[in-house]
């Protein structure tokens, strides 16, 4: 018998737990209904009324009462046929019924809005934050370095002996500000001397993957400051450049393990690092091989398929898809070709040309990286990375705010109803 | 390991500037940024207040080109309510998802103190339910649909003198929540100099009643000057039509009257032309942006805290939002463990009276048991007496019956004998 109570009070919790639920897909019609709840004798009472006087006021009256849409909606079409007009609660699903498309028929100015968000932005600056991961020697300053054409990033010195056997992998972030064309940017370069070269590896990716979750992390606690910034400081990683060395055969386990962990949480771009000793047939095998590799063993690197938004993106995605890993070159020197500079790297069987596509595939990746994709870039690591890590820590702590924001108020009621409908 | 707050400072530590030596290609972010808008769409939320047929649905039909659906409103509403219509427009490659909310039965009312209430809860209702997007744990910020009003025009009756009282309470109580552009209405009823002593004293009424509407902004120096002269100009003076009327050789949207034509666009004529540059052509991206990161974060640290969310502890540590979740969730689960108590205690005071009940019921059906067998026992008595008199009855006539059928046979013998002494 003493479980009645109990039982009572898990029937309310979970319909409670059921509406919190139903705030995932449909949060504001719960929220309504428990306002009709509440209001629903009010409602009934204006009915009777209303139908006692059959005036067309009142029933408009009726129709905009501050309920349900659903209600307005039934009224509104009773008495008035040729109005369409409901009272708007707009919010995702419902909406694409109330909206109608009208035509301009002249100029407005609705466009300048292009370029108002073009100034404000610009006058706000941008932020990029690019990880370099891979054993010592592969170029890796060099290529940021070169892909932004200033040394944004400083060789790190040959570590010492005692360096060289300590065990840890440490992270270093950079940030300069370059600017271009009156566009500003921050960029901060966040290197990982030490990584893979260890005598052993294992784990060696754990500092990584913690410092990227701390930089959401940060963001996360920033977003639910009560009194927060007015833009919260972006430190998470927009882009993890990954260097394979140019073995020509295939991953190694260090690579595979790597990229699996680190393509959850972050943007990976995997490059083959000092690609000149590939010739163009080894360099296609080898990217072929390492495709495989990647799909064997499941790893998603950007552009994820799983991202792309419409069959547009998907066609040019998959050219993207098709060409990576970009066999690279990097360089700061300059050499004479032809009568012209150009950047390269000069050995005695010629000039590699780091900035032509022949020689090797440095031009796209810059490209892909800045020249087109950067704001995707951040808008992946921001609505995707950052929203799977807020849903873990939230999940996590057991945090549902939203709940807790509804709770304040309706849970009296909720609780109040039930009490006199028991029938104890 | 790392303390984010250790992370956090090191990119503050004011990155250095540094110099490209060529051309990268991030100049191209804005534009990147501004083609990723262009795919989503805008949205942009006008809200109009005024009062019945002051010209709020003419003028937006002027400002947009076009024909929105529009209602003529009756002057008996009993309630001010508010009527919301969604339209996509597009211009050029500009898609733009345009709701405007109009006013109905403003100012009609006998009784206007509370007029401004529904206004107030619309808006905020807006803001709230962005709010529980944001608070959600599986969000989609980026898809979703922003119903939070990014201008309010507020539609001044051209009496030529000066602001109703309802003007002013109906302002001083939105200018924290949402941007306000005042307009005069209707102002080819107002002669030149009047409507610039007009235009003085209404501004002077609001800054005297400390009414915050909005300013054009004065930061980013290619607009900064064309916003200064308007600001000048405030509140613009606007005539609306959607009819259009032969001037010259061309035909302008005009209103015609015997004394002569009103042109809508002509600025000698009125304001329109200005509130239009203002509201769309050169603001609304700030308008926008002032409403998320100014209106809707007061509205949000006000809702959090009323809520109990603070970042600081009363001795200024701050607080991560778990502890105060965890807080409040305590307070929660006390409350629902004392209703849990308090329906406890009273069904076990129910139960008590049932078993009270059943007792006495039982106990009564006792004490009758009790009645009939003692009935029972004494009609056994009763019956046992009889028997035991009958028996007594019996035996003593058997005894009887014995003795005379004794005597009978001692007769019969004596007489047997009696006749053979006769025979001798």
């Amino acid at each position: 018998m003493s479980d009645t109570p109990n039982e009572h009070l898990a029937g309310i919790l979970s319909d409670f737990e059921g509406t919190a639920a139903g705030l995932e897909t449909d949060s504001f019609t719960s929220m309504e209904d428990r306002e009709e709840e509440d209001a629903g004798i009010m409602t009934e009472n204006i009915k009777e009324e209303s139908k006692a006087d059959q005036s067309l006021q009142e029933d408009r009256l009726e129709a905009h009462a501050k309920t349900e849409e659903n209600e307005s909606k039934e009224e509104a079409e009773q008495v008035e046929a040729d109005l369409k007009v409901q009272l708007c609660e707009p919010f995702p699903g419902l909406q694409t019924g109330l909206i109608r498309s009208a035509d301009l028929f002249g100029y407005v100015g609705i466009e300048s809005v292009l370029d108002q968000m073009r100034r404000k932005t610009v006058k706000a600056g941008f932020e990029f934050n690019i990880m370099v991961v891979g054993q010592s020697g592969l170029g890796k300053s060099t290529l940021v370095n070169t892909l932004f054409k200033s040394k944004v990033s400083r060789k790190s010195s040959t570590p010492n002996y005692e360096e060289k056997i300590s065990k840890t992998v440490r992270l270093h972030a950079v940030s300069h500000v370059i600017e271009e064309k009156g566009v500003k940017m921050k960029l901060t370069v966040i290197d990982t001397p030490g990584f893979g070269d260890q005598i052993n590896n294992q784990n060696c990716w754990e500092p990584i993957v913690k410092y990227v979750n701390e930089q959401y992390e940060k963001y996360l606690r920033e977003e639910l400051n009560v009194n927060r910034k007015r833009r919260i400081p972006d430190s998470r990683v927009h882009c993890c450049i990954y260097f394979l060395p140019a073995s020509g055969h295939s991953l190694r386990p260090i690579d595979v393990e790597f990229m699996k962990r680190l393509g959850k949480i972050v943007n990976i771009v995997p490059v083959i690092a000092k690609a000149d000793t590939l010739t163009v047939e080894e360099r296609q095998e080898f990217k072929e091989r390492i495709r495989q590799d990647l799909e064997a063993n499941g790893i998603h690197v950007y552009p994820q398929r799983e991202l792309d938004e419409d069959p547009e993106d998907r066609i040019l995605n998959d050219r993207i898809r098709a060409s990576i890993p970009f066999a690279v070159v990097g360089t700061d020197k300059e050499h004479q070709v032809n009568g012209h500079k150009v950047l390269g790297r000069k050995t005695k069987w010629g000039i590699i040309e780091v900035e032509n596509v022949a020689h090797c595939e440095f031009a796209n990746l810059r490209d892909l990286l800045i020249r087109s994709h950067l704001q995707d870039l951040k808008d992946v690591a921001h609505n995707v990375h950052y929203e799977t890590y807020r849903v873990r820590r939230l999940n996590e702590s057991n945090m549902n705010l939203s709940e807790l924001v509804l709770s304040s108020w309706p849970l009296q009621n909720k609780m109040d109803k039930c009490e006199t409908e028991s029938h104890l | 390991t790392m303390a984010s707050s250790d992370v956090a400072r090191q990119p503050d530590k004011g990155a250095r500037p540094l110099s490209l030596a060529g051309h990268v290609g991030f100049d191209s972010l804005p534009d990147q940024l501004v083609n990723k808008s262009i795919c989503q769409g805008f949205c942009f939320n006008i809200l109009c207040i005024g009062e019945t047929g002051i010209g709020k649905s003419t003028l937006m039909d002027t400002l947009f080109n076009t024909n929105f659906e529009n209602f003529e409103s009756s002057h008996f509403e009993p309630q001010v309510k508010l009527r919301a219509q969604t339209y996509d427009l597009q211009e050029t490659n500009v898609r733009l998802r345009l709701t405007v909310v109009n006013t109905v039965g403003f100012g009609d009312q006998m009784n206007k103190q509370d007029s401004y209430q529904p206004v107030v809860d619309y808006i905020d209702k807006q803001f709230e339910s962005y709010l529980q997007e944001e608070l959600k744990i599986k969000r989609s910020l980026h898809n979703y649909h922003d119903s939070r009003v990014h201008a309010c025009l507020y539609f001044i009756s051209p009496s030529g003198h000066s602001l109703k009282s309802l003007d002013l309470v109906t302002m001083k109580k939105l200018d924290s929540k949402v941007n306000i552009i005042p307009v005069i209405a209707k102002a080819d009823t107002i002669s030149k100099s009047e409507l610039h002593k007009f235009k003085i004293k209404i501004m002077s009424e609001l800054v005297s009643n400390g009414v915050q509407i909005y300013q054009f902004p004065l930061d980013d120096e290619t607009v900064a000057k064309v916003n200064t002269t308007m600001n000048g100009h405030l509140p613009f003076a606007v005539v609306g039509s959607t009819e259009e009327v032969c001037v010259g050789n061309k035909m302008v949207k005009a209103r015609q009257y015997p004394w002569g034509v009103v042109q809508v666009e002509n600025e000698q004529h009125c304001d329109f032309v200005k509130l239009r540059e203002m509201l769309i052509c050169v603001n609304m991206e700030d308008l926008r942006e002032q409403t998320h990161s100014r209106h809707y974060e007061l509205y949000r640290r006000c809702k959090l805290e009323e809520m109990g969310f603070k970042d600081t502890d009363p001795e200024c540590k701050p607080v991560s939002l778990q502890q105060t979740y965890e807080a409040k969730r305590q307070e929660f689960l006390l409350e629902l463990q004392r209703r849990e108590d308090e329906m406890r205690q009273i069904f076990v005071q129910r139960v008590k009276e049932k078993e009270a009940e059943l007792k006495e019921a039982e106990r009564e059906l006792q004490s009758r048991f009790e009645q009939l067998k003692r009935r029972h026992a004494e009609e056994k008595a009763t019956l046992e007496e009889k028997k035991r008199l009958f028996e007594e009855d019996q035996s003593s006539f058997n005894k009887r019956k014995a003795a005379t059928q004794l005597l009978q046979a001692q007769n019969m013998t004596a007489n047997g004998k009696k006749d053979k002494d006769r025979k001798k």
